[in-house]
């Protein structure tokens, strides 16, 4: 029976994204329990840009599939190279990051090639050959263990659960011939517009430093941008500081906003609704600043002050500052 | 045109998820069921291109599940959904997004839909997977998690808007295509009470497996590639370590905290 | 006139006892629902601090059909009658009974009677207009020398021509500051208690209409209650409802529709404290315990709960009677005195076992307590509810 995982490589402006390297380590994992060997697929001439990257990773070969169609993203056009990938490497087992186009393309791709697909997993492994994940449901509120039966094999792995992976090898690559029907894509990509300030996604940050409606002004966020500064955090915000107008949506941590999973969250007037947690529950470490000591945030929270934020942040920053040697 | 937008009946935000006894499954006692909060913008989009449109647009809603989906239908007809389908059979049960795409797809083919709304997950599996795969069986163009869609003055083709890391995508698609809905991609309508009570008389059709060029296995359970193991609930954290003193001494112990034991920083 | 709607037995309501609505009804309340959790709640403390109107909300709850569900079809309503009144009420008072009180009075209280006693023309001129929301109203019986008493008013109206001219004060009057349209009862016949009362459809915009001083209340503070000044006001005769002399027989007949208002209201509130109640003791902890543990606690919430159930009964069963066009006066008066004082106990046991916390503003109790104590004065004080369920029981004696 034929074996093997294949991570599918996401490359933004010639850059092989990080998520892409932590799913590569989650490949190794599985190849360790006998899931076969890793191939990393390239899709289409931009992503190829970084097979010199790619090829250094801990994977056993690169595959990397060009087609005019492939220009720009579509579902249809990637699902269909992915599919010719698949079939090229004979891999059982495809993972893909849950990033915008992972989760795009997964669910496309694996309807194509009658896949099981489990998305957003944080947690993967092999049972009897068959992929075994976890992954939360109920927007977070409890997490369900699911085994595929499928003959191929699919899952999205929610970004900063795997370390990224490093590697100074040198894997083979090989050229994949993609057939795609392109008279049939009638969707694509036109362009990617930046958004105004290009701040780290929130999705894909480490530290987080989040906001709510005890800062009462949207200057007041000023405070938390110091912080975030110094720490090389992003900063984030409640739903009612949104809903205040104190910062755009893009910002919001919770069950209406973004689901977050840094190592280290710092929740900074923040009560700690079930609606701002489900957002941030699985974040390694969280930190809660609230004037309140009866606030349902510290039940959530490792560390805990109970005191005036106005006081305490800016002490905060000057520490780090110092304790880091960062220079505002 | 005709805008079909698909529907799911799911437990509400505020409900406690019980596992039941065994484990391997959600424990569905006491459970106030809504319409997906995602699938709200989704017919408010439908309803919204209707008005502008200003034409013969229809929008049908549909959904899949037991007979407690009708609500939801309901209550898209009263926000003015023009005609409402309920796809419900005990065989359908079980069904993972696949299978359950697999049945959509024969429902939603024949009545030749320009453009086919969703929203972007049901906040009961958080799978998002059940669009994608209908747009597959379907050959339609896909857009995922938009936050704006314009249609084109021809009404032939759509540009959807999306959030991507560090970036809006934009995303041109020819019709026939499908969309799924991300929260802010307009402020659902409250069904008003002339909507209600017009929406009395809109009758909502029942669609069983016999209807279908489907068989037994290929739909619901039996037509599934996953099972479930079981489910688990959040593992507890300890209990939280209040930080004493003044501000300075707080602000100096957590840096020292984060740094040293959690090692974070 | 109100439609019947008939019933499906659908299960709705969570709870010790389930209830029996159409599909209509449920949605109608699923509606009310989700506008009050959605747009009243996040504002209503603020409203209340500020003693600000919710004029937004009333407009978007007009343009819902809020304000007309007691209106035909024919004139821009949906009529969809009094029980789809009373789940929207409940629903809308259990997170501002500002707005709650607003909605009650436009329906209940100037929608009802102009539906019931209007000239057709009356009915083109307003029922349209009210039944959006575009215009806002008031109902002003009451004035500084008489309340229960009401046949006690004395603000004149003297016929001159084909006009009246009337002179007097109204106070207590809820909406009194943005009301664009105020039904008003006058006297026009000195010589006769009772049938010398005639009620007026006045416009704030007619000469000699003088919104007067606006109260500072304890609660309802974002409801504008004012005083309503007529000076030397002239209105023509074709804006009587009834007739000269019906005014009495119709503001008792209409605070009947508006006592269930009240009554619906007061269970909203009652539920609001229960529900805040019962998020407390969850997560409130004494002793080492959630304090839902002990059973003083406990005792207060079930006691709580079952005669909030209970009103809530008294409330269906009114609204359902005058639905079907049968007498509900005592049922009205009933509903009212019972839900108004659960509301009250209600309150007192929830500021209780929120303890020192139910006592400031960071919670919604205080605002519930205060909401409260009018239920059991306005629209009939509790003592003449009492007159008015003893006087059906006690026919024999009249």
């Amino acid at each position: 029976m034929a074996n093997g995982i294949l991570v599918v490589g996401e490359v933004r402006g010639g850059v092989l994204k990080g998520t892409t390297k932590e799913i590569v380590t989650a490949a190794n994992t599985l190849s360790q329990a006998g899931g076969g060997p890793v191939s990393l697929a390239l899709l289409g001439d931009d992503a190829a840009a970084a097979t010199n990257l790619a090829r250094s990773l801990p994977v056993a070969n690169v595959l990397v599939a060009r087609h005019p169609a492939l220009a720009q993203y579509s579902s249809q056009a990637f699902a269909a190279a992915l599919q010719a990938v698949l079939s090229a490497c004979g891999a059982r087992l495809v993972l893909f990051g849950a990033t915008a186009m992972g989760r795009d393309l997964s669910a496309r791709a694996a309807a194509r090639c009658d896949a099981s697909l489990f998305t957003d997993c944080t947690e993967i492994s092999l049972a009897g050959g068959n992929l075994r994940v976890k992954r939360p449901v109920y927007s977070g509120k409890v997490y369900v263990e699911l085994e595929s039966t499928a003959a191929i094999q699919m899952a999205s792995i929610r970004p900063n659960v795997f370390p990224p992976a490093t590697g100074s090898g040198s894997a083979e690559v090989i050229e994949v011939e993609a057939t795609i029907d392109a008279a049939g894509i009638r969707g694509r990509v036109k362009e990617v517009v930046q958004t105004a300030d290009g701040a780290k996604d929130l999705t894909e940050s480490e530290i987080i430093v989040s906001g709510g409606r005890s800062l009462k002004s949207a200057d007041n966020f000023a405070i938390l941008k110091a912080l975030a500064e110094v720490l090389g955090a992003t900063v984030g915000a409640s739903r009612a500081a949104v809903d205040a107008g104190y910062v755009p949506h893009s910002m919001q941590v919770g069950q209406t906003g973004k689901v977050v999973n840094p190592k280290l969250y710092i929740a900074v007037g923040i009560s700690g609704a079930i609606q701002h947690l489900v957002g941030m529950r699985t974040s390694k470490v969280i930190v809660a600043i609230n004037k309140d000591a009866n606030a349902p945030i510290f039940q959530k929270a490792d560390y805990g002050i109970a005191g005036d934020l106005f006081e305490i942040v800016p002490k905060l920053t000057e520490e780090f500052r110092t304790l880091l040697g960062t220079h505002a | 045109m005709k805008i079909v937008v698909l529907l799911k009946s799911v437990p509400d935000t505020e409900s406690k998820i019980r596992i039941a006894g065994d484990g391997t499954s959600i424990d569905g006692q006491g459970l106030k069921y809504i319409m997906n909060p995602y699938d709200e913008f989704a017919v408010e989009e439908g309803l919204r291109i209707k008005e502008r449109l200003k034409d013969d647009t229809t929008v049908v809603v549909v959904a899949m599940g037991p007979d407690r989906v009708v609500d939801v239908l309901r209550t898209a007809l009263a926000m003015g959904a023009d005609d409402a389908v309920h796809v419900g059979d005990p065989a359908f049960e079980g069904g993972d997004a696949q299978a359950n795409a697999r049945v959509l797809a024969e429902v939603v083919r024949p009545l030749n839909a320009d453009l086919v709304l969703g929203g972007k997950q049901g906040i009961d599996t958080d799978s998002a997977q059940t669009c994608a795969a209908l747009a597959e069986y379907l050959d339609l163009p896909q857009a995922l998690i938009v936050n704006e869609l314009t249609v084109a003055d021809d009404h032939k083709s759509v540009i959807a808007r999306r959030r991507v890391e560090g970036g809006d995508e934009l995303v041109a698609m020819t019709l026939p295509a499908l969309v799924t809905a991300e929260k802010g991609l307009n402020e659902p309508r409250y069904a008003s009470l002339p909507g209600i009570m017009k929406a009395k008389k809109k009758e909502i059709r029942k669609v069983t497996l016999a209807d279908l060029p489907l068989k037994p296995g290929q739909v619901g359970a039996a037509g599934s590639k996953s099972k479930v193991i079981r489910y688990h609930n959040l593992p507890d954290r300890p209990a939280v370590k209040m930080i004493a003193g003044d501000a300075g001494q707080q602000a100096k112990e957590l840096a020292r905290l984060l740094r040293e034991e959690a090692k974070v920083i | 006139m109100s439609r019947r709607l008939h019933g499906e037995v659908q299960t709705i309501k969570e709870g010790i006892v389930q209830f029996t609505l159409t599909d209509e009804q449920r949605l109608i309340q699923q509606t009310a629902r989700e506008f009050a959790d959605n747009e009243v709640a996040p504002v209503a403390d603020r409203h209340d601090r500020e003693g600000k109107f919710p004029l937004e909300l009333i407009k978007k709850l007009g343009r819902m059909g809020f304000l007309g569900m007691l209106i035909p079809e024919a004139y821009g309503g949906t009529a969809v009658g009094n029980l789809c009144l009373v789940l929207a009420l409940e629903e809308l008072n259990r997170v501002c009974a500002s707005t709650g009180v607003t909605v009650s009075v436009h329906n209940s209280l100037v929608s009802a009677p102009i539906v019931h006693w209007g000239s057709e023309a009356i009915k083109r001129k307003y029922l349209p207009r009210l039944a959006t929301g575009e215009l806002l109203s008031a109902y002003a019986l009451s004035e500084p020398g008489s309340g229960s008493d009401a046949a006690g008013l004395v603000t004149g109206a003297v016929r001159d021509g084909n006009d009246y001219v009337l002179n007097g004060t109204k106070n207590f009057i809820t909406t009194g500051a943005e009301a664009d349209v105020a039904i008003v009862m006058a006297r026009t016949d000195p010589s006769h208690k009772t049938r010398g009362i005639t009620a007026f459809v006045l416009e704030r915009d007619m000469k000699g209409y003088v919104v007067g001083k606006k109260e500072d209340k304890l609660g309802l503070r974002a409801s504008s209650t004012v005083q309503l000044v007529f000076e030397d006001l002239r209105v023509p005769a074709s804006q009587i409802l009834g007739g000269e002399g019906m005014g009495f027989k119709i503001a008792m007949h209409t605070l009947d529709g508006g006592r269930i208002g009240i009554a619906a209201q007061a269970v909203g509130i009652a539920q609001a404290c229960l529900d805040a109640s019962i998020k407390y003791a969850e997560e409130r902890e004494a002793f080492q315990q959630p304090i839902g543990k002990f059973q003083a606690i406990q005792w207060k919430l079930a006691d709580m709960a079952t005669r909030i159930e209970a009103a809530r009964f008294l409330v269906y069963n009114a609204a359902r009677l005058k639905d079907a066009g049968q007498p509900h006066g005592k049922e009205a008066a009933m509903a009212k005195l019972f839900a108004s004082e659960t509301a009250n106990d209600a309150a007192r046991d929830a500021v209780q076992i929120h303890g020192g916390a139910g006592y400031l503003e960071d919670f919604p109790v205080e605002r519930h307590f205060r909401d409260a104590r009018i239920t059991e004065i306005y629209e009939g004080t509790s003592e003449i509810q009492r007159l008015v369920i003893a006087r059906h029981l006690l026919k024999n004696l009249s």
